[in-house]
């Protein structure tokens, strides 16, 4: 019978057994000679020439073969037909592609790697084919900075969303940052107390030069650009302290020069308007625009002699703070504006109102750019985690593509010189980078003419409004307001309305 | 004769660089190039054919290699496998 062995029955001897090492290797065998049987001596040549006799009478060879030769004939034929790798129409030009539908996919993520997580406030892109990501994290919210709140900032790699390739160690964080366009290995940063810093990155993360506190803005530093001059050492920022302060970044301990944003030209500075954002673009190096937490775009020329002559003139863009500012890098006399629920292109002849905007939009627009490579677009990112990209020659009402990016409010945007990678920051510290399809970065034929047309078309009409518009005599703030107020209650009703109706619909056809 | 007349055929289409029959162990029985080519190209066929069969059955025992094409710049190697012999066939289609 079956006999039930229990571990304790038998004996276990243990003994280590360890196999003798052998080592083997895959390689190709160089082959001389085929597999001759024992019998046949593959030198001597008679020995051969009779084997291959003897396989040639054989019969299954022969039907094999027959076989074989006539598959073999039709694939010869085949290649004899039609040459697979003939090139067709070569003489003709290369026919552009249909763009393909406009789309855009995620690259990657870089999270914040500290626990308390920061805002994305800031990125610039490395300006030596954009392989890196320079971003930087605050808390703007008032009173939510703890004291465990790390104060760094980080250049990622853009293949690396693992660790950050370097970072950057501020005294206090920092808002805004800008890669040196002439020297990539330089950056300046705006920080949360006033102060600029100047990095090296080949001398590690500490700043190499910090601004004095006391001659520093008051107020954080909202922006920071590099200016073109001959040393390459110049950079301006500004505040809502109501300061714009030029700085060389060889000599921080004070700013080369001041201007306080006063529009009465007194320099009071209890006047001034805090300032949100900057633009500046070397092709009109002599001009720069300063967006305002009050809503207002101030014009200036840097030439100017006095401090009073610097402010040339103001556009009353929004209702809230000019969150992004930048002139078309095709059409400089153009500029985007972005703040409250709208974005607006504006020309720098027509004072009075912008020549195209946006709808008011279901959440509040923080940032934008425009494309470096296609003149008619352009991106934004609002507080619901959306970045839209516009493509006015296509569409002005709405935006060409829509991407709900993450759940929580995005801040900033960059969009690298290839137009390709856009790079925007949302409130948890996560700094996403998106490739958009080629339709949307490559320039369309005639793109250029086409936008010409389609801005002069605009600004004619809004010359034409604004006649009339004054003959009306002009509106009072409060009017003002209460149509904007009415405007944005229609915008919301008509939208929550439309989403009932579909709602309502889908509930019908379910209940069916 | 059969054999003969089928690869006279074979040799006279167009851009037919060579012929060789290999068995099933290697050697080459039937060949219209010179000896080291053939020995060559029946040493490296095979091991090739190998692959190829095991591949395919692997994916699904219950398919089978019926032909192979090796297109390379300079030409075409088609190989025509059977349970015992390959006929190999070198073309260059544009000759």
């Amino acid at each position: 019978g079956k006999k039930n062995y229990n571990y304790s029955d038998v004996d276990c001897l243990c003994l280590q057994v360890n196999t003798e090492r052998f080592e083997s290797d895959s390689c190709g065998i160089n082959h001389v000679e085929g597999g001759w049987p024992k019998d046949v001596n593959p030198q001597e040549v008679e020995q051969t020439i009779r084997f291959r006799k003897k396989v040639e009478k054989d019969e299954s060879y022969i039907n094999s073969i027959l076989q074989l030769g006539s598959v073999m004939e039709h694939c010869i034929r085949q290649n004899n037909a039609v040459d697979i790798y003939q090139v067709y129409f070569e003489e003709e030009e290369e026919v552009e592609e249909a763009p393909d539908a406009p789309s855009a996919k995620t690259i990657n993520v870089f999270r914040d790697p500290n626990e308390v997580k920061r805002t994305v406030t800031g990125l610039s892109w490395h300006p030596d084919g954009g392989r890196k990501l320079a971003a930087a994290y605050s808390c703007l919210e008032f009173q939510k900075t703890s004291k465990d709140m790390s104060l760094d900032s980080y250049i990622w790699d853009i293949e690396n969303p693992n660790r950050p390739e370097m970072t950057l160690k501020p005294a206090s964080s920092l808002i805004c940052l800008d890669y040196n366009p002439k020297d990539p290995h330089t950056l300046v940063g705006g920080c949360y107390n006033g102060q600029i810093a100047y990095w090296d990155t080949r001398r590690g993360s500490q700043p190499v030069e910090v601004s004095s506190v006391e001659q520093s803005h008051r107020d954080p530093v909202y922006k920071i650009i590099w200016l073109q001059s001959k040393t390459g050492t110049d950079t301006f920022s500004a505040s809502t302290d109501g300061q714009v302060l030029w700085w060389d970044v060889r000599r921080l301990s004070e700013p080369t020069e001041r201007l306080v944003l006063d529009l009465s030209r007194e320099g009071n500075l209890d006047r001034a308007l805090g300032a949100i954002s900057l633009e500046f673009e070397s092709t009109m190096p002599t001009k720069f625009m300063v967006g305002t937490e009050q809503g207002v775009v101030v014009s200036c020329n840097r030439k100017a002699k006095t401090p009073a002559e610097k402010i040339v003139c103001t556009y009353d863009s929004h209702h809230g703070p000019v969150y992004a500012l930048q002139r078309n890098p095709f059409f400089p006399k153009n500029f985007l504006t972005v703040g409250d629920w709208t974005a607006r292109i504006w020309s720098e002849d027509i004072k009075e109102s912008s020549i195209m905007w946006t709808r008011y939009q279901m959440s509040y627009l923080t940032d934008a750019c425009w494309s470096p490579v296609r003149p008619s677009v352009f991106f934004t990112v609002k507080m619901d985690g959306v970045l839209d990209v516009w493509d006015i020659l296509f569409k002005q009402n709405e935006p060409t593509l829509s991407l709900k990016v993450c759940d929580e409010a995005l801040y900033s945007l960059r969009v690298q010189d290839n137009g390709r990678l856009v790079a925007c920051g949302s409130q948890q510290g996560g700094a996403t980078l998106l490739e958009i399809s080629s339709g949307l970065s490559t320039l369309q034929k005639n793109e250029k003419s086409l936008e010409l047309r389609l801005k002069e078309r605009s600004r004619s009409e809004q010359s034409r409004e604004e006649d009339v518009g004054r003959e009306d005599g002009e509106d009072s703030p409060d009017q003002l307001i209460s149509r904007a107020q009415k405007d944005f209650y229609s915008v919301v009703e008509t939208e929550l309305r439309r989403r009932r109706d579909r709602e309502d619909q889908e509930n019908r056809v379910r209940t069916h | 004769m059969l054999i003969e007349e089928t690869l006279k055929r074979i040799q006279s289409q167009k851009g037919v660089q060579g012929i060789i029959i290999v068995n099933s162990e290697g050697i080459p029985i039937k060949t219209t190039l010179d000896n080291s080519s053939t020995v060559q190209y029946a040493g490296l066929i095979h091991q090739l054919v190998m692959k190829a069969r095991s591949t395919v059955r692997d994916i699904d025992p219950q398919n089978d290699l019926t032909f192979l094409r090796v297109r390379s710049k300079k030409n075409e190697i088609m190989i025509a496998p059977d349970k015992d012999y390959f006929l190999i066939v070198i073309q260059n289609p544009s000759d």
